[in-house]
């Protein structure tokens, strides 16, 4: 059942992507992209990924469509030039494809067991998770706990992301910003439906990202996951109640405090450590017990991570909106 | 299994591919991330592709499972997704900033006016 189920959903996949390469018009391939990410979401859940499947639904098939979607309505929706050098392009890329198909007959099985991918460090991290850090989600511990180095890493990476967007985007061409004429068609208010609908989903929206966040370390989930959907819902009411409002509730200033106060907090926990006498992001002496410790500092930073991805999401969405009621 | 295996490792290839051909064949910026967001969702379904043990269940204990997935791939594919769509919004920002500059987001237009 699983491989029909799979064959089909990577079948799905495929023409959705030669249909991505074929139209002209980009908010068509925008939307395709969006049905991609749902379908690539559901492979991960089949290949028992599901805290990658929540962050690619999230992320993937929400918050990516609404940026590019926000680029198409600063620039243009369809796609003027013709291809270059398709000859050229093809064979390049037919060539590139058959050395990858060829090198794919001496991968190891799928899903065997004996593979390198699973005998290396895997066994490890799923053996020790109970003794040194005794939460359930093996997928938290190794982001929060072993490999926290990376994690500190890519919220840094997403932080600095933030900051060059804005930089491109938040000074004004023409000086200042204007606010939208009061009482104008902002958002989708006149729309009954989705303003009805949309006004009974943002609050449960909203308490699944914090049950997401906080929840993380016993099922699915975790801080990348609870920011993309927490900004979902912030961008929805934005979609629904017009930009100035969504800015009402969570000014800019306040935005970027976030993202700044998330990546501090994921460091002041590793400084925290090192004055403790242990090592830069070694979580066993913030307790008297080191497993306790190895919890509270995995819940401390899964808190500064979800802050940072919160923040700096919406900053990115307020940049491009705000840029478009200028043009 | 096996036949599924095969199936899924040809898909990312393929998949890799077509993002590729949209980056180097096509003219327009936008279409050019967009192609790049499949050659990174190729590159993220081959990882979690490989994470995968038969019979297994997701890294989480507590639900009665034996055995489990790798949770190493997944805890990178995560934190590249959302990296991904960081570096993707900077492309779109200099994408709009270009669009502002030039009036214009195919590339053969700007490099006539970048010669001129």
């Amino acid at each position: 059942m699983t491989v029909v189920f799979g064959i089909f959903l990577l079948t799905l996949l495929l023409i959705t992507a030669v249909a991505i390469v074929r139209t002209k018009n980009l908010f068509v391939a925008v939307m395709l992209m969006g049905i991609a990410s749902l379908l690539i979401a559901a492979n991960f859940f089949l290949l028992d990924a599901a805290d990658v499947a929540l962050t690619e639904a999230a992320v993937g098939a929400g918050i990516s469509t609404v940026l590019f979607l926000g680029t198409l309505a600063l620039t243009t929706e369809r796609e003027r030039a013709p291809t270059s050098r398709k000859i050229l392009s093809f064979a390049v890329v037919s060539a590139a494809a058959l050395v990858v198909i060829y090198a794919t007959f001496d991968k190891p099985r799928f899903g065997s067991p004996d593979a390198p991918t699973q005998t290396h460090v895997a066994p490890w991290y799923l053996d020790k998770t109970r003794e040194f850090i005794d939460i359930p989600n093996v997928v938290t511990a190794v982001l929060g706990s072993f490999r926290g180095y990376d994690t500190l890493g890519e919220v840094f990476v997403v932080f600095a992301a933030g900051i060059g967007v804005l930089f491109l985007l938040a000074g004004a061409p023409g000086g200042g910003k204007r606010p939208a004429p009061p009482g104008s068609d902002v958002g989708l208010s006149r729309h009954l439906i989705p303003r009805v609908v949309g006004r009974l989903l943002i609050p449960f929206i909203l308490l699944f990202g914090l049950y997401v966040q906080f929840h993380g370390e016993y099922g699915p989930g975790g801080g990348f996951q609870a920011g993309a959907i927490v900004a979902a819902a912030i961008v929805l009411y934005a979609l629904l109640e017009g930009e100035e409002k969504a800015l009402q509730v969570i000014p800019r200033r306040v935005l970027l405090g976030l993202s700044a106060g998330g990546a501090i907090l994921y460091g002041g926990v590793g400084v925290a450590g090192m004055l403790l006498g242990g090592n830069f992001l070694d979580y066993s002496v913030l307790a008297d017990d080191p497993v306790k410790g190895q919890q509270t500092g995995i819940l401390l930073i899964e808190a500064g991570v979800g802050l940072t991805v919160t923040g700096v999401l919406l900053s990115i969405f307020h940049a491009f909106a705000a840029r478009g009621r200028q043009a | 299994m096996n036949i599924l295996g095969i199936y899924y490792y040809w898909v990312f290839a393929i998949l890799l591919m077509i993002g590729f051909y949209v980056v180097i064949a096509k003219l327009n910026l936008i279409k050019k991330l967009i192609g790049l967001s499949l050659f990174q969702a190729a590159v993220f379904l081959l990882y979690i592709t490989m994470g995968n043990v038969e019979g297994a269940s997701a890294p989480i204990y507590g639900f009665g499972a034996e055995t489990f997935s790798n949770p190493l791939p997944q805890v990178l594919i995560l934190t590249a997704i959302v990296v991904g769509i960081s570096t993707t919004a900077l492309g779109l920002g200099i994408v709009v900033r270009i669009k502002e500059e030039y009036d214009s987001v195919e590339e053969h237009e700007i490099q006539e006016m970048d010669r001129r």
